[in-house]
C-alpha cells in the first residue's frame, strides 16, 4: 500500500514537471520578468491595450497552430498553410467583393477550397506514401504558384460587416479571440473524449501498434490533414477581415507555417507524434505573444527579437527532452 | 482446442518451417524450446496471423481458421506477448488495454468504462502495483507485460503466446512472472510458452515441444524428460561441412580484460591472443553482442581493467588496434548505397589516416571479393560479399584484434567457406579473434576455445571440439537434477 502511495505522489510530481505546466509556468514568468522590466523602463504592461494586443496578435496563430498540433499529434506536420492562409483571404475576401449578402459563400467557400487541400496533403502522405514535410511542401509551392499567376497585390474586399470579426471586442477580450478559443476548445474535446482523438496519439505514437491494433491509419492522416487545413481557412478568413482584403502574403509574411510548428513543439509536443495537446499549444502560442509584446513595449531591436525567440524554443524543446530522457528509456 | 497440422513455410525460397504439428488443450501451459534459429517465433506468428502459412491446417474448436491479419487471429481468440511490447509508452494503461477499440456512450469515449474495466482485470491478475490512468512509460518492464497480459484477457483471448517473456525481466520479477501464468491456466487459458530457460520449461509447463531446424522433434509431457534429454532433443544432430586446420600455435596477448562489467555485463576475464580464435556462445539475450560492443568502445565497460587500453568510445577503440565487423551488417557495417571502395575506405578515412585509393583493388582481391568491381554500390553485393567488403574496411587500417558478430548469417555455403579461411588467415597473421556465433557446428568448427555466456556473465570455457549438448547445457544453466 505505502508502496502505492509513493508511487502516487511520484506520479503527482512527474505531471507538474509535464510539458503542458513548464509551458505555462514560463509564460508565468515571462509575464512577470516582463511586467518588471517594463516597470524600470518607465511603462506600464498590463494595461488594457496589451493585453488586447496580445490576444489580438495571437489569435491568428493560435487558430492555426491548434491545427497543426493535430498534424504533428499524428506524427504528420503541414508547411503548406501559410500559403493556404493567403489563398483563403483571397477566396474570402474576392467572393464577398464587398456585398455582406456574399458572406455565407465566401465562408463556405473557403472551408471547401481548405478541406480540398487538406484531403490532398492527407492522400499524398498516407496513400502514396511522400513524407509529410515533402507533401505539404509540395502543396506549398502549387498554391503558392497559382497566386502568383492570378493575383500580384491584394484584391477583393469585404464588407464592413465582416470586419467586426477582426477588430470588435466584448469587453477585454476580442472577437478574434473567441473564435481562437472555440478552435480550441472543438480540438480539445475532439483529442480527450472521441475515438478520433484517440487514434491520432495511437497513430502517431507508433503506427504499427497503431495498425495492429485495427486502427485504419491511413483515415486517421486524412482526417487529420482535412482539419489542420480548415484551421487554416479559418486563420485565412480572420486575417481578410482585418485587413479589408485577400493578400497573396500574408500567410507567407506571419510565417505562420514555421511558426505555428514551433509554438507547439514549444507547448511540448514531440515533433514526432503520439505526445502533447492543445493546452501546451496554447501555452506555446500565448508564450511568442507576450515575448513579443514585451519587446515592442521595451522597442528592441526587432533583429535581437529573432535571437531571443529563437533560444526560447531551443531551450524549451531541449528541456522537454531531459525529461523525457529521464524516464522514457527503455527498449534497448 | 487449438490443432495446428503439417505447418509449412518458406522465406524466400528458404524453407524455416516443415511439417510442424501441435496440439494444445485449455487450461495447459506449452512450453516450445528449440535453438536460435530453430523456428519456434515463425511458428507462433503464423498462429498470431502475422505471417501466412504456406502448408498445413490451423484448427480452433474444430473449425478451420486462416489468418489474413493478426486481427484476425485476435478475433479467433489467439493473443501473442512480444518481447518488444506493442504498447504506446506516452498513453495510459486503460487506454493501451483498449486501443483501437474504445467502448463508447452517447458518441462519446467512455473512459470511465474503461478505467472499470481495466481496473477489475488488473484486480482478478492481483496486480496493486499500479493503476488503469498511470502512463505506459512510468512502468518497469514487468509491470508492462502485465498490461499486455490485461489486454489479451480484455480481448477473451484463450490462447495467450509468451515469446521469451523472461528475456526482459529481473531474477525477481520471474516469480510474479510464474503467479501471472498460473492465473491464466487457472481460468482454462492455454499458454504457449518460448523459452531457451530449462529452468522455466520444468517450472511451468505441461508439455514440450521441441522444434529444430524448422522440423517437429517430439512433444512430450515435461514430466518424463530430464533437462538433458531436453538438451539432447535440441541440438543432436550430425557435425558436418568443412572448416580450414586450427592453429598451431598461440602468440603473445592482444587484449586482455579483468573485472569487466557494464550495464549488461558482469565479471568479465576474458583474454584474446595472437593467432587464436576464441568462439563466443550464448542464448539471445546473454550479452554477446554486448561483450563486442564493449570490447570494441561502442558501449564501454564502466568498471575492470582492460589492457592495452579500456576503450571509452570507438575511436579509442579502433585506435588500440580493434575492430568489429557488426552482427548486422546492412545497418551497422556499411554506408548501404556509397560504393565497394568507400566502404572499404570508411574507416580510414574516418580515423584521419591517408586513405590510398591504390591500395583498395589489393584488398579487396585479398578478401576474395569476386568480381572486385569499386565502383559497384554495396546494396547490389550478395550478403557474403558485403561481408567480404565489411572485412575489408578493417584490415585497411591493420587491426591487432577482430571481433565478429554472427559473421556468417544470411551468407551463403561458398561465401561462408571464404570467410572461415580468410578468419584463419588472419589469424595465422597474428590477429586476435574472436567470433559470436548462434550456430553450434560453426563455433565448433572453427574455436580454439569457446566461451559461454549466460545472463551477461561467463558460465563457463570450454575447449575446441567440445560436443553442442556441453555448449547448450551451460548456456542455458541446465537444472542440476
Amino acid at each position: 500500500m505505502s508502496q502505492n502511495v509513493l508511487a502516487d505522489s511520484r506520479a503527482r510530481f512527474a505531471a507538474l514537471v509535464n510539458p503542458t505546466s513548464v509551458v505555462f509556468l514560463a509564460l508565468a514568468a515571462v509575464i512577470l520578468v516582463g511586467w518588471a522590466l517594463v516597470a524600470v523602463d518607465g511603462g506600464q504592461f498590463l494595461t488594457m491595450e496589451t493585453v488586447v494586443g496580445v490576444q489580438q496578435r495571437s489569435a491568428a496563430l493560435g487558430i492555426v497552430a491548434v491545427g497543426q498540433t493535430l498534424a504533428i499529434l499524428a506524427g504528420s506536420l503541414d508547411l503548406s498553410v501559410a500559403y493556404l492562409i493567403s489563398l483563403a483571404s483571397l477566396v474570402a475576401a474576392v467572393t464577398m467583393a464587398g456585398q455582406d449578402s456574399n458572406i455565407v459563400l465566401a465562408v463556405g467557400a473557403v472551408m471547401g477550397v481548405s478541406a480540398l487541400v487538406g484531403l490532398v496533403n492527407g492522400l499524398m502522405i498516407s496513400k502514396l506514401r511522400v513524407h509529410a514535410f515533402i507533401a505539404t511542401l509540395g502543396v506549398s509551392l502549387i498554391i503558392k504558384g497559382i497566386l502568383g499567376d492570378l493575383y500580384d497585390g491584394p484584391a477583393g474586399r469585404v464588407p464592413e460587416s465582416f470586419q467586426h470579426l477582426g477588430y470588435d471586442r466584448l469587453g477585454p477580450v476580442p472577437v478574434s479571440a473567441l473564435l481562437w478559443a472555440a478552435v480550441a476548445l472543438v480540438a480539445w474535446f475532439l483529442l480527450r473524449r472521441t475515438k478520433y482523438g484517440y487514434r491520432v496519439y495511437a497513430v502517431g505514437g507508433d503506427v504499427e501498434v497503431a495498425r495492429l491494433s485495427g486502427i485504419r491509419t491511413d483515415r486517421v492522416i486524412i482526417i487529420t490533414h482535412v482539419l489542420c487545413s480548415l484551421c487554416a481557412g479559418i486563420a485565412g478568413l480572420l486575417l481578410a477581415s482585418r485587413l479589408g482584403a485577400g493578400a497573396p502574403t500574408v500567410g507567407t509574411d506571419g510565417g505562420y507555417d514555421l511558426e505555428s510548428i514551433a509554438a507547439v513543439v514549444l507547448g511540448g509536443a514531440a515533433l514526432a507524434g503520439g505526445r502533447g495537446g492543445v493546452a501546451g499549444t496554447v501555452g506555446g502560442v500565448l508564450l511568442l505573444a507576450v515575448l513579443d509584446s514585451v519587446f515592442n513595449q521595451l522597442e528592441v531591436n526587432s533583429f535581437f527579437k529573432d535571437v531571443v525567440r529563437g533560444v526560447v524554443i531551443v531551450v524549451a524543446v531541449a528541456v522537454y527532452a531531459r525529461r523525457t530522457g529521464l524516464v522514457g528509456r527503455r527498449r534497448t | 482446442m487449438l490443432t495446428m497440422t503439417g505447418i509449412g513455410k518458406s522465406f524466400f525460397g528458404v524453407r524455416v518451417l516443415s511439417g510442424v504439428d501441435l496440439a494444445v488443450v485449455p487450461g495447459e501451459v506449452h512450453a516450445i524450446v528449440g535453438e536460435n534459429g530453430a523456428g519456434k517465433s515463425t511458428l507462433m506468428k503464423i498462429l498470431a496471423g502475422v505471417h501466412a502459412h504456406d502448408e498445413g491446417t490451423i484448427e480452433i474448436d474444430g473449425r478451420r481458421v486462416s489468418f489474413g491479419h493478426p486481427l484476425d487471429a485476435q478475433r479467433a481468440g489467439v493473443a501473442i506477448i512480444y518481447q518488444e511490447f506493442n504498447l504506446l509508452p506516452e498513453r495510459t494503461v486503460s487506454e493501451n488495454v483498449f486501443l483501437g477499440r474504445e467502448p463508447i456512450r452517447r458518441g462519446l469515449v467512455d473512459r470511465t468504462a474503461m478505467d472499470t474495466a481495466t481496473a477489475r482485470l488488473l484486480a482478478e491478475l492481483g496486480e496493486a502495483s499500479f493503476g488503469p490512468r498511470r502512463l505506459v512509460k512510468r512502468l518497469s518492464v514487468a509491470q508492462q507485460q502485465v498490461v499486455e497480459i490485461v489486454k489479451a484477457l480484455s480481448l477473451d483471448a484463450r490462447i495467450v503466446v509468451m515469446d521469451e517473456p523472461t528475456a526482459a525481466l529481473a531474477e525477481h520479477e520471474v516469480e510474479l512472472l510464474y503467479r501471472l501464468v498460473r492465473r491464466l491456466q487457472e481460468r482454462g487459458i492455454a499458454v504457449l510458452y518460448i523459452s531457451h530457460r530449462l529452468r522455466e520449461v520444468f517450472d511451468l509447463s505441461d508439455h514440450v515441444t521441441v522444434i529444430k531446424d524448422g522440423r517437429l522433434v517430439t512433444t512430450v509431457a515435461t514430466e518424463d524428460v530430464t533437462s538433458e534429454d531436453l538438451v539432447r532433443l535440441m541440438v543432436g544432430r550430425d557435425l558436418n561441412g568443412y572448416f580450414p586446420p586450427r592453429s598451431t600455435s598461440v602468440g603473445e596477448t592482444r587484449l586482455q580484460v579483468t573485472g569487466g562489467g557494464n550495464d549488461r555485463l558482469h565479471d568479465i576475464d576474458l583474454k584474446l591472443n595472437a593467432g587464436e580464435i576464441v568462439g563466443i556462445a550464448g542464448l539471445q539475450g546473454s550479452g554477446r553482442s554486448e561483450l563486442a560492443k564493449a570490447l570494441f568502445g561502442a558501449d564501454p565497460f564502466t568498471r575492470g581493467e582492460m589492457t592495452p587500453v579500456r576503450p571509452r568510445s570507438v575511436r579509442e577503440g579502433i585506435r588500440a588496434g580493434v575492430g568489429l565487423v557488426t552482427e548486422d551488417r546492412k545497418s551497422e557495417g556499411l554506408a548501404l548505397r556509397q560504393s565497394v571502395r568507400d566502404n572499404a575506405l570508411l574507416v580510414t578515412r574516418a580515423m584521419g589516416r591517408g586513405a590510398r585509393r591504390s591500395g583498395v583493388r589489393e584488398l579487396l582481391e585479398r578478401v576474395r571479393l569476386k568480381p572486385p568491381r569499386e565502383e559497384q554500390e554495396v546494396r547490389y553485393l550478395s550478403g557474403g560479399n558485403q561481408q567480404k567488403v565489411v572485412l575489408a574496411k578493417w584490415m585497411t587500417v591493420a587491426p591487432k584484434v577482430l571481433l565478429f558478430d554472427e559473421p556468417t548469417r544470411g551468407v551463403d555455403v561458398g561465401a561462408k567457406a571464404a570467410i572461415h579461411d580468410l578468419m584463419r588467415e588472419l589469424a595465422e597473421d597474428g590477429v586476435a579473434i574472436m567470433m559470436i556465433s548462434s550456430e553450434l557446428p560453426e563455433l565448433i568448427g572453427m574455436s580454439d576455445r569457446i566461451v559461454v555466456l549466460r545472463e551477461g556473465r561467463i558460465a563457463g570455457t570450454l575447449p575446441s571440439g567440445s560436443a553442442e549438448e556441453a555448449i547448450m547445457s551451460l548456456a542455458a544453466g541446465e537444472v542440476s537434477s
